[in-house]
C-alpha cells in the first residue's frame, strides 16, 4: 500500500512534530501565567488574564489562524507562516490551559491550606509548598489531553500553506489522486502518534487519582 | 472591629497563677442568619486537657477553628497566652490584625484535623519536617532527629519514606499528630480526630492521645464524640449547646451527676445507643 | 516592527460587509445544528453497541479511539475526496456536517458512557427486584437519571462543534470563515472580515458558555 508515499508523508510529520512542540511550550508558558493571571489578588491583572482566556476560547482556533497569518500583517506585524502558526496554536491551547491550571489551584482541598495555615506557613509558602505541587501533578493529565488536541489541531495550519503532513498528504492527492492510500496513510499515521499519548495520558491519570487521595 | 482593650470583664472562676493560655471574651460567631458561638466566655488553663461535648452544630468545632485563625470571629475578643489574637493593639485600641500578627500568634496554637489533612506530595517523613524546617527555620537534620523520634513515639518510625496514600486511616491521623506536635505548641486542638476512622482504626489514635495527654505540659482542647476516652482523659469536660457552655465540670461530676437537662437528654441520647 | 500608520479600521467598510457575514453565521449554524443533531445519534449508538457482546463493542471501541485520534480536518478531506469515488456524491455542506456528526458522535458516547456509568448499580438491581422488564428500565430508570446530568456536557460539545465549524471552509463550504476570505481576497482588507467572524463567534459563543456553566452549577448543587 503505497509506500513510496510515506517519504513525503513523514518529512511532513516531523514539521507536525516541530510545530506540536514549538506551540505546546508556548501554551505551557501562557497557560501558566494566565492561569495565575486569573487568580490574582490584582484586578486589572485578572480581568486582562480573564479576557485572553474568553477571547481566545470563544473563538475559532481556525478563525485565530487566519488572523494572525492574513490580518496581523495589515497592523505592520509579518509573521512568516510558521510563527502564525505557533502563535495561533499555542494562544487557542494556552488559554484553555490557563482554565486548567486555574481549575487544578482552586481544586486543592481547603483542607490542605487550612493545614498550611494550622503549621503557621506563610500565604507565600502555603501557594508554593502546599498549592501549586499539588496543582501541577493534578495538571498533568489535562495537559496531556490538551497536547493530543494540539497535535491533531496542528492539521489545520496546512491551511496557511505549513507543509506539515496534512499539506503534504493533500498535496500528494492533487498531485498524484491516489486518494485512498494516501488518506488511509495520513490517518494511521496520526492515528499512531495520538493513541499512544491518550493511552500515557490515562495511565498518568490512574496514578494522579491514587497519589492525591491522602 | 474595634474591641476595648481594658473591658474587664473578668471569668467567673479565676484560675490564677501564669494566667489562662487562652481565653475566649464575649466571643460571637455568625454565618448568615445562624449563631454558632453566642458571646462566648471560655478559657482554658495552662496544662489543661478539656474535652470539648455537645450535639453537632452547636458550634464546638468552630471554637477550634476561631482559635486556629481559620474562622473570624464577629465579635469579641480571643487571647492566646495574654496576647490578643484576632486583634493588636494600636493606639490604645484593638483593631484587625494583619497576617504579620496573626502569624505571631498562632506560632503557639496545633491543630490535628478530621481529615487529617495529610500533604500527599510529601513522604511522611517530609510531613513531619516541613513546616519545623521553613518556618521555625530549624536545620534539617535537626528537624529530621525530632521527627524519627515523634513518629517512633506514635508507631510508624519504619513508616517515614511512605506517602499517605499508602497509609491507612489510623496511620494517617498518627502522622498528622506527629506533624503538629513538631511545631511545638502551646495548645493544641483536636478536631473529632477519630471520626472519619473505621471503627477497628479508632483506638490506636486514642491510646496515643491518652498517652500524650498524660505526659504533655500543653494544653489540649479536644472536641469528640467519644464519651469514654473523654472522661479518661480530660480535666475538664464542657458541654456545648446552642453556641454557649451549657455545662461545665470535671468528668466524675458531668457523666454521673449532669445538672443541666441539656447535658442529660444529650447523655442519654449518645450513651443508650 | 509596529507601524500603526498601516493600520486603520474602515468602519464604513465593516458595516458594508456585516450583513453578508451575518448571513453566513446563519449556514454556520445550521452546519452546527444539523451536526449535532446527528452526533447526538451517533454518540448513543455508539455508545450502547459498547455495551453489547465483544464482538461488537471491541471494533466500536477500537472506531471511537480512532475517530477521536485523527484531526477532523482529515476526516473530512476522507469524506469528501473518498466517498465520489465510491459513487456517493453529496453536496459539500452535507458532507461537512455529517463529518462534524461522526467525530462529535465519537466525543459524545463518551458523555453518554459516563452519564449512564454514574447511574447508581443499587438503581438497576431495584429495577430486576421490581420486575420491571428490559425497555422499561431503561426508559423509566436508568435513562431520566442519567441524561439530565449529561446536558451541560453536551452543552460543551455543541460549543466546541460550533467553534470548528470554519474547518468545512476547507472542503468549500461557504460558512462563516470562508466568506471572509472571499471578501478579503475581493478587496485585499483582511482585518475587518476576520475581526468580525472573530466577533461572530465571540457574540454567540461566550453567552452561550455562561448558560452552560450555569446549568452544570446548577447540576453540581443537586447532587448534593
Amino acid at each position: 500500500m503505497g509506500i513510496d508515499l510515506l517519504p513525503t508523508l513523514l518529512r511532513g510529520a516531523g514539521i507536525t512534530i516541530q510545530l506540536t512542540l514549538a506551540s505546546a511550550a508556548l501554551a505551557l508558558v501562557v497557560a501558566l501565567i494566565a492561569g495565575l493571571g486569573r487568580l490574582s489578588p490584582w484586578k486589572p491583572i485578572r480581568i486582562l488574564a480573564g479576557t485572553y482566556v474568553e477571547v481566545f476560547r470563544g473563538t475559532s482556533v481556525l478563525v485565530q489562524l487566519f488572523w494572525f497569518y492574513f490580518a496581523l500583517p495589515l497592523f505592520g506585524i509579518r509573521l512568516d507562516a510558521f510563527a502564525a502558526g505557533v502563535l495561533a496554536l499555542g494562544l487557542n491551547v494556552g488559554a484553555y490551559g490557563a482554565e486548567t491550571v486555574r481549575g487544578s489551584i482552586l481544586s486543592v482541598p481547603r483542607g490542605q491550606i487550612e493545614a498550611g495555615i494550622a503549621l503557621n506557613f506563610s500565604a507565600a509558602q502555603r501557594m508554593r509548598r502546599i498549592v501549586l505541587p499539588q496543582a501541577f501533578v493534578m495538571m498533568l493529565p489535562p495537559f496531556g489531553n490538551n497536547l493530543i488536541e494540539l497535535l491533531k489541531a496542528t492539521a489545520l495550519v496546512s491551511l496557511i500553506t505549513i507543509p506539515e503532513m496534512t499539506f503534504e498528504g493533500y498535496s500528494l492527492q492533487m498531485t498524484t489522486g491516489r486518494t485512498n492510500e494516501i488518506f488511509l496513510w495520513l490517518l494511521l499515521l496520526y492515528f499512531a502518534v495520538a493513541y499512544p499519548l491518550t493511552l500515557g495520558v490515562r495511565a498518568i491519570e490512574r496514578r494522579v487519582s491514587a497519589f492525591l487521595r491522602a | 472591629m474595634p474591641a476595648n482593650a481594658s473591658d474587664p470583664a473578668s471569668p467567673e472562676n479565676g484560675r490564677s497563677d501564669p494566667g489562662p493560655v487562652v481565653r475566649f471574651e464575649q466571643v460571637t460567631k455568625r454565618f448568615g442568619d445562624l449563631t454558632v458561638l453566642d458571646r462566648l466566655d471560655f478559657e482554658v488553663a495552662q496544662n489543661e486537657k478539656i474535652a470539648i461535648i455537645g450535639p453537632s452544630g452547636s458550634g464546638k468545632t468552630t471554637i477550634l477553628r476561631v482559635l486556629m485563625t481559620l474562622v473570624e470571629p464577629n465579635e469579641g475578643v480571643v487571647y492566646v497566652d495574654g496576647e490578643p489574637l484576632w486583634h493588636k493593639p494600636a493606639n490604645g485600641e484593638l483593631v484587625r490584625a494583619d497576617e504579620a500578627h496573626l502569624r505571631k500568634v498562632r506560632k503557639n496554637i496545633g491543630m490535628v484535623f478530621q481529615h487529617f489533612n495529610l500533604f500527599p506530595h510529601m513522604s511522611v517523613l517530609r510531613n513531619v519536617t516541613e513546616a519545623p524546617i521553613h518556618v521555625l527555620g530549624r536545620s534539617r537534620s535537626e528537624a529530621e532527629d525530632q521527627a524519627l523520634h515523634l513518629l517512633d513515639k506514635v508507631g510508624l518510625g519504619d513508616k517515614t519514606d511512605q506517602f499517605p496514600s499508602q497509609l491507612s486511616g489510623g496511620q494517617k491521623q498518627r502522622v498528622a499528630i506527629a506533624r503538629a506536635l513538631a511545631m511545638q505548641p502551646k495548645v493544641m486542638l483536636f478536631d473529632e480526630v477519630t471520626s472519619a476512622l473505621d471503627p477497628e482504626l479508632v483506638g490506636e489514635v486514642l491510646n496515643i492521645l491518652r498517652d500524650l495527654a498524660r505526659d504533655t505540659e500543653m494544653a489540649m482542647l479536644i472536641v469528640t464524640h467519644e464519651m469514654q476516652f473523654a472522661r479518661d482523659v480530660a480535666d475538664r469536660v464542657v458541654f456545648f449547646d446552642s453556641g454557649r457552655v451549657a455545662e461545665e465540670g470535671p468528668p466524675s461530676k458531668i457523666f454521673s451527676a449532669p445538672e443541666n437537662p441539656r447535658t442529660q437528654s444529650f447523655l442519654k441520647a449518645v450513651l443508650d445507643h | 516592527m509596529f507601524d500603526w500608520i498601516t493600520f486603520t479600521w474602515d468602519m464604513e467598510f465593516a458595516l458594508e460587509i456585516l450583513p453578508q457575514l451575518l448571513r453566513a453565521a446563519w449556514i454556520t449554524l445550521q452546519a452546527t445544528v444539523v451536526g449535532f443533531a446527528i452526533a447526538v445519534v451517533v454518540g448513543l449508538v455508539l455508545a450502547l453497541a459498547r455495551r453489547g457482546p465483544r464482538i461488537v463493542s471491541w471494533p466500536v471501541t477500537f472506531l471511537i479511539e480512532f475517530i477521536r485520534s485523527t484531526p477532523l480536518l482529515v476526516q473530512l478531506y476522507v469524506l469528501y475526496f473518498i466517498l465520489p469515488l465510491y459513487g456517493v456524491s453529496l453536496s459539500a455542506f452535507v458532507t461537512g456536517v455529517i463529518g462534524l456528526g461522526l467525530h462529535y458522535g465519537a466525543y459524545l458516547s463518551e458523555v453518554y458512557r459516563a452519564g449512564i456509568e454514574h447511574v447508581d448499580k443499587g438503581q438497576w438491581e431495584a429495577a430486576i427486584a421490581l420486575n420491571f422488564d428490559r425497555r422499561r428500565t431503561w426508559t423509566n430508570i436508568v435513562l431520566p437519571q442519567a441524561l439530565p446530568p449529561m446536558l451541560p456536557m453536551f452543552g460543551n460539545y455543541f460549543i466546541v462543534m460550533f467553534k470548528e465549524t470554519p474547518l468545512l471552509s476547507a472542503i468549500t463550504v461557504v460558512e462563516l470563515l470562508q466568506t471572509a476570505k472571499i471578501i478579503g481576497s475581493r478587496t485585499f482588507n483582511y482585518v475587518e472580515p476576520y475581526t468580525l467572524v472573530g466577533l461572530i463567534f465571540l457574540a454567540l459563543s461566550y453567552p452561550a458558555a455562561l448558560v452552560v456553566n450555569r446549568l452544570e452549577a446548577r447540576f453540581a448543587r443537586q447532587r448534593q
